[in-house]
């Protein structure tokens, strides 16, 4: 099977033609009989096509750069309350510049539900590519509080994280249901459409294969599968050992809430030694202070993070067997096309069509595992590093608390 | 004043030696043995040093000593020895005698005891703590020829009187209180100090394990690998600190306990001077019953009811020449009874006098040493985040690099 890269850029383009992201593709991709693997055309009119190689590898270089023409924002979120239910809704600001937009700016309110609709819609439109995770819908530690600020607050950061990483994909962000998503005012009436739209079609909207095993995953592919699963591994442990850190942390603030009075209590005692020990009191009561804001940062904004990468590696797993199945299909198709011997000097349009599924699906993949890649080591670099800073800033405080009372400590007291 | 023998010489606890040995029931025991090392401050010639005495001593002879100066002194805040048994453990440290950091904290304190005695303006005059220096056989016979434990008050005596005492010092008894908080207050930190110290320890040694998984991740990574398994070993490093941390941490700890223990011979004098007062109320009591019969009998009216008194109304009186040998004889006891209330009342007020004088010696002894130590402890704390802070700021580095 000829390289998927090789087949679309030195065939078709020629040597000085570079096309600028904005234009339309070159005709010759254009014209291409393409479908999705779940056999629904491809809308090949735009740059949003999933078989745009050439396009998205210059739309990636360029998004490194100074021409970001889509800008997205979650905040403000408020609670609402009515009588069937009570819930949260966010703020869902969008700038930009991009023609499919017809306004410079938008702003509109969106609820969980709202965002994982979307999720399920891009996982749907687009299968060959890696979709970023949501927060997880339901709390599973009972005792949480949905309503929390701190619980807010944190699935608002990664609802914003979310809809960015959409924002910043050369593909998904020219996704249609992205567009809706960030411009319509009543969404539920587009999703009541799209639902009505399916039900008329009568088919399942996951997309289903017709049960091909795959005999071997090529060797870049498996090596990502590997990957990812250790990947996820490791992320597990480190999250277990998140919690159990705080945890720990979180027994030593109990002992210390007790030890710090225990001085105060003693120097009512004392009459010389009272004031220095009700500074050692005061002292630990602060370090108690700088330790509960230092767990309540590792819970609300480490922890959430690796969870969400691991959700991320689950779904990006997915994406493979999807690709692998797509694969089998064509490998099918193809020997069965080689057993009926026929002397057919073409290859039939069926397996054509495989063949460039796989193709596509196997670019789409590689491009967006390189961008993960790249995004992955910033956000580990930017959280590990935001780790290390909460440490030092907890004991930045203590060392404050320690070294302000030694003056205390050493003053004599007037002579009578 | 004569200056005390910690200027004179110099006392170290140098080492301690596990011993095996037949006991009193002929049974054979373990013990730790520890050599006493003295020398005269002032050299004996231009730039040689005075040479080096020594001898081994055991626990139980410190102990021996200790309360010879209690009973001898009773009226000195005697300091106390390190504990018999290790107490406020937190689950990294070993609460069996043998341990050898238990042995060693012990050789430290018993030390510190030795110093504290040296340095005290009236014990360091004291013969047989400098035989216990000084003298290796023989000691303990020395000791018990004193006849010390005879002198010693029974526990009993002493609650009873603590219980009956009318008139005490007002002072004694406010520093009883006193020692009686100080008592509860410290043991209360100690506890909870060894808690936050077994808390602390888990704390620190979970991190380790981020060592172990950077490392394991780091193997899968191109670029970040190098990164997160520099970091990976600051992790390591940042796990093991909080062994020494903790182990410095438990000086401070002995530091408090001596003032723990300090507070029970703060206690002991107190009960000195209410079992003197009350020694006193009990003599001035019967001076004064004693009185009071005598005047009875030389008037011949009966002022309080005695069965003496009702057995010679039925029975007939007695004649006069046995109520004059009677009050022959009671004003014999009370001439004595008032000799030895003046003795007794003279020896109350020099104790309370003596006594108070060591209090207010102990007292600036404790502001200071427990000033010394609350400092010390801020430095330990001081010291241990910037250690802190040292190792994020690596690991920080390491990650930047990612």
């Amino acid at each position: 099977m000829p390289h998927p890269l090789a087949t679309s850029s030195s065939e078709e383009m020629g040597p000085g033609l570079t096309p600028s992201p904005d234009l339309l593709l070159p005709r010759s991709i254009a014209d291409k009989d393409l479908s999705l693997p779940n056999g629904t055309p491809v809308d090949t009119s735009s740059p949003a096509s999933s078989s745009s190689l050439l396009n998205r590898l210059q739309l990636d270089d360029d998004l490194d750069g100074e021409t970001r023409d889509l800008f997205v924002t979650v905040d403000d979120p408020k609670k609402h309350v009515c009588t069937m239910e009570t819930y949260i809704t966010y703020r869902v600001t969008t700038k930009t510049t991009r023609a499919e937009f017809d306004l410079p700016e938008y702003s509109v309110r969106r609820r969980y539900q709202d965002f994982d609709w979307l999720r399920n819609k891009l996982e749907e439109s687009q299968p060959t590519h890696l979709i970023p995770p949501l927060p997880e819908k339901f709390v599973v530690k009972g005792v949480v509080d949905r309503f929390s600020e701190e619980f807010v607050e944190t699935r608002r950061k990664a609802l914003d994280k979310f809809l960015k990483r959409i924002t910043d994909h050369p593909v998904l962000s020219f996704n249609e249901h992205f567009n809706v998503f960030l411009t319509a005012k009543d969404l539920n009436a587009y999703k009541k459409q799209g639902m009505a739209l399916l039900s008329k079609v009568g088919e399942s909207v996951k997309y289903v294969t017709g049960g091909y095993k795959l005999r071997s995953r090529p060797l870049e592919f498996a090596a990502i599968g590997e990957y990812l699963d250790t990947f996820s591994l490791k992320l597990g442990t480190i999250d277990r050992i998140a919690q159990r850190i705080i945890k720990e942390q979180l027994e030593y603030l109990v002992e210390l809430r007790e030890y710090g009075p225990v001085y105060s209590t003693w120097g009512g005692l004392e009459v010389e030694l009272s004031e220095p020990l009700e500074g050692v009191s005061a002292c630990i009561g602060n370090c108690c202070t700088a330790l509960e804001e230092l767990s309540e940062d590792m819970t609300e904004d480490f922890l959430p993070v690796l969870r969400e990468y691991i959700l991320y590696s689950e779904s990006m797993k997915n994406v493979l067997k999807k690709r692998d199945q797509v694969q089998a299909e064509y490998e099918a198709k193809l020997e069965a096309v080689a057993l009926k011997k026929e002397d057919r000097p073409k290859v039939p349009t069926d397996v054509e069509k495989c063949q460039d599924r796989v193709e596509c699906f196997n670019a789409d993949l590689k491009a967006d595992m390189e961008r993960w890649q790249n995004n992955k080591r910033q956000d580990f670099r930017q959280l590990l590093m935001g780790m290390a800073d909460k440490n030092i800033q907890y004991y930045e405080k203590c060392l404050t608390a320690w070294e302000s009372i030694i003056p205390l400590l050493q003053d004599k007291p007037e002579t009578k | 004043m004569e200056d005390c023998l910690a200027k004179k010489m110099e006392i170290t606890v140098s080492e301690a030696e596990k011993r095996t040995g037949r006991n009193a029931m002929n049974m054979q025991e373990t013990y730790t043995a520890y050599l006493i090392e003295t020398r005269a401050v002032e050299p004996q010639s231009e730039g040689q040093c005075a040479p080096v005495d020594s001898l081994w001593r055991r626990y139980s002879e410190f102990e021996l000593l200790r309360n010879y100066l209690s009973v001898t002194y009773p009226h000195i805040v005697v300091p106390p020895l390190p504990e018999k048994r290790a107490d406020f453990v937190w689950h990294k440290l070993s609460a069996d005698n043998m341990d050898p950091d238990f042995v060693e904290r012990r050789r430290i304190g018993l030390e510190n005891f030795l110093l504290r005695v040296a340095s005290h303006p009236v014990l360091c005059q004291d013969k047989i703590f400098y035989s216990f220096l000084t003298q290796e056989g023989g000691w303990k016979e020395m000791v018990n020829e004193t006849g010390f434990q005879l002198k010693a008050d029974s526990r009993l005596k002493a609650l009873n009187a603590t219980f009956r005492v009318k008139n005490p010092d007002k002072r004694f008894t406010e520093l009883k209180h006193y020692s009686d908080e100080l008592q509860s207050v410290i043991s209360h930190l100690l506890r909870v100090r060894a808690r936050v110290a077994d808390r602390l320890y888990g704390v620190y040694k979970v991190h380790g394990n981020y060592g172990r998984v950077f490392s394991e991740w780091s193997a899968i990574e191109k670029e970040m690998g190098d990164g997160l398994q520099s970091a990976g070993h600051h992790m390591d490093v940042y796990a093991a600190s909080i062994d020494d941390i903790l182990e410095e941490e438990e000086h401070y700890a002995d530091q408090l306990k001596e003032y723990l223990f300090y507070a029970e011979a703060l206690r002991a004098v107190c009960r000195k001077h209410e079992l003197m007062q009350y020694d006193l109320e009990m003599a001035a009591q019967d001076l004064t019953s004693k009185k009071q019969q005598c005047e009875e009998l030389a008037t011949g009216t009966v002022r309080t009811f005695s069965l003496k008194g009702m057995t010679s109304k039925l029975f007939g009186q007695e004649t006069p020449e046995q109520r004059e040998a009677k009050i022959k004889v009671l004003e014999e006891q009370i001439q004595e009874g008032e000799e030895q209330l003046k003795s007794k009342n003279l020896e109350g007020r020099d104790f309370v006098k003596s006594a108070w004088a060591d209090i207010e010696r102990f007292k600036e002894q404790k502001n200071h040493d427990l000033k010394e130590a609350l400092i010390n402890y801020a430095v330990m704390q001081i010291s241990m985040c910037k250690k802190g802070i040292q190792v994020w700021t690596n690991a920080k580095e390491c990650f930047s690099k990612m």
